[in-house]
């Protein structure tokens, strides 16, 4: 439905002097989705986050918030997005209460709802405990909090988070998780990280940033496929000389390639391990087996597989595999 | 509506500083001591004053002078105020909060400039009570201190909005207050400079420039609508200013 599409960004382009932090991004959000904006330092996350919420102009492109466009009518799109930065940004001689209201305000929240507004912001980010204290008093992860409540606080249809995590300790991390979860159900939610497991936990969309660019962009279900084990590693004490030729013949194998150690990896066609048939031969050919297991490849793998080789990304996965996995 | 909720927050963190205490204290303690300084002189002088006739009452001697003062004082104390306002903001990354709220610059603008010109305002009002005492005494002219308390609004409304500016300037708070002094400093002893140039155009228009002269020419109960005009030029030329500049973080570089 049209109408439940947030945010489209088109062909944004941003340039520091002669450097280009953002290259030709475009995306499009809807209602309900959580949208993971993944890539290392300097690659263009938090960038395009200013963008989005008009603390940056773009040199070029075009952003629509729920069909407004931002740099016609700032105002107006602003309404509809509640941002955390990087740095949370705190009046930190204030006390949270102060702060919130002062919030509330600024986001031109009718008198009668600001009350209720803060109650539930506080409420939804575990605040209801620090209320009157003074926001330089707490914890970096109490700022953080504040920070979020300060960005949800008029209920917003976009909540844009700047890696929302940073500086929690595990269980405010996942209470901060499941937040975001929480909030995907009624608006739409862009944050960046760079820790990839938050985005498997939360996010519904993925995109990896790479020097400014899109590199890639899906669901995270083909995310999570792409991931799926395809490959195989195989130990065995007394293999025989012609061991490659041996395994490449039993069905299902696609290719082998020795490793360190006496093992193997054995690479086969998606859901269709050959593992048990493995296990068969080499017991019946006394090739005494010490090893075999299924190869599950990390996000940091695809991430890193991405972000280093945007050509030829089959072949460098390859040879990425090589160095890293042993065990 | 918007730039109220602005320039109260400003005020509020304002008086959570020390900073805003330690000026009322110091400001308003120098003041009264000049001021009983001159009323003490102004009663010695009593008797010769008498043998005049039409001779300046307390109005010209005690208060006009303690505004002089005030304002001399307030160009050093202004920048301290200003220093802050969008500089602190930056660094600290607080001016996200402002810059993805749905409001304007302009409206950040004028609440910042509205936030530190109330705080001037309640000081120049907390000044005045002090030649308000005189009532009880004696005669003082009204219109003349109205005018005085006018000159005083006017020019700490202008260095409010050149504080402002160069606030917008930089990321280092000191470096506004710094370039700030300066530039007010400069703009105070302007005139010094236009009488010896010997040209007649250029020392009307740097005698025109100089924000003191001015602000003496409305001290002395002479009100004429160019002065006035001088001021209100001069802060909302800074106030665009600052919005411009503000408007610029935005953009390109």
């Amino acid at each position: 439905m049209s109408s439940d599409l947030l945010i489209s960004v088109t062909n944004l382009d941003r340039h520091y002097g002669a450097l280009q932090a953002v290259h030709d991004v475009s995306f499009e959000l809807r209602r309900g989705e959580v949208l993971g904006f993944l890539g290392p330092n300097g690659a263009g996350k938090s960038t395009t986050m200013q963008i989005i919420t008009g603390n940056l102009a773009p040199s070029r492109g075009q952003v629509r918030i729920c069909g407004i466009d931002l740099l016609d009518a700032p105002r107006q799109a602003k309404a509809h997005i509640g941002y955390l930065p990087e740095k949370p940004p705190l009046y930190r001689e204030l006390s949270v209460d102060e702060y919130l209201i002062f919030c509330t305000r600024l986001n031109r929240i009718p008198k009668a709802q600001r009350q209720a507004a803060l109650e539930r912001a506080k409420q939804r980010c575990g605040l209801e405990q620090v209320g009157p204290r003074l926001i330089n008093n707490l914890s970096k992860g109490y700022q953080q909090r504040v920070g979020i409540a300060q960005a949800i606080i008029h209920s917003p249809d976009i909540v844009v988070l700047d890696e929302p995590t940073v500086g929690l300790d595990p269980i405010q991390i996942r209470e901060i998780r499941r937040l975001i979860r929480e909030l995907a159900e009624e608006h739409a939610v862009i944050l960046s990280t760079h820790i990839l497991p938050e985005v498997q936990m939360t996010c519904s969309r993925v995109q990896i940033i790479n020097q400014g660019q899109l590199v890639f962009s899906d669901d995270i279900d083909n995310l999570n496929r792409r991931m799926r084990a395809r490959s195989l590693i195989l130990g065995l004490q007394q293999a025989p000389a012609t061991i490659v030729g041996e395994l490449e013949s039993i069905e299902g194998v696609e290719s082998v390639a020795a490793l360190e150690n006496n093992r193997w990896r054995i690479r086969h066609a998606e859901n269709q391990s050959p593992a048990s048939r493995i296990a068969e031969k080499a017991v019946k050919n006394n090739w005494e087996l010490t090893e075999l297991s299924p190869e599950t490849r990390s996000l940091e793998q695809i991430f890193l597989d991405i972000t280093s080789s945007e050509q030829a990304p089959s072949e460098t996965i390859d040879s990425n595999l090589e160095g890293g996995q042993a065990a | 509506m918007m730039i109220f909720t602005l320039a109260a927050r400003e005020l509020r963190s304002l008086f959570l500083s020390p900073l805003a205490w330690s000026i009322l204290a110091v400001v308003q303690f120098i003041l009264a001591w000049l001021f009983l300084s001159q009323l003490n002189d102004f009663i010695l002088l009593q008797p010769q004053l008498k043998m005049i006739d039409n001779a300046p009452g307390a109005s010209e001697l005690v208060i006009a002078p303690i505004y002089g003062s005030a304002a001399f004082i307030m160009m050093m104390v202004t920048p301290l105020l200003t220093m802050r306002l969008v500089s602190e903001e930056r660094r600290s990354g607080s001016i996200a909060l402002l810059m993805s709220a749905p409001i304007s610059m302009t409206e950040i603008i004028l609440g910042k400039f509205l936030g530190v010109f109330s705080f001037l305002l309640l000081m120049t009002i907390m000044l005045t009570l002090m030649p308000l005492s005189l009532f009880i005494a004696g005669p003082v002219d009204p219109g003349l201190l109205a005018a005085l308390f006018m000159a005083l609004t006017l020019l700490l409304a202008s260095f409010t909005a050149l504080g402002l500016y160069m606030s917008t300037l930089t990321l280092q708070p000191t470096v506004a207050a710094i370039s700030t002094f300066g530039a007010l400093l400069l703009l105070w002893i302007l005139d010094w400079a236009g009488d010896k140039v010997g040209n007649e155009s250029a020392t009307g228009l740097l005698s025109y420039l100089s924000i003191l002269r001015h602000f003496e020419a409305l001290g002395k109960g002479m009100f004429n609508s160019s002065d006035l005009i001088y001021y209100l030029l001069f802060i909302s030329l800074f106030l665009i200013l600052s919005i411009r500049r503000l408007d610029a973080d935005r953009l390109q570089h």
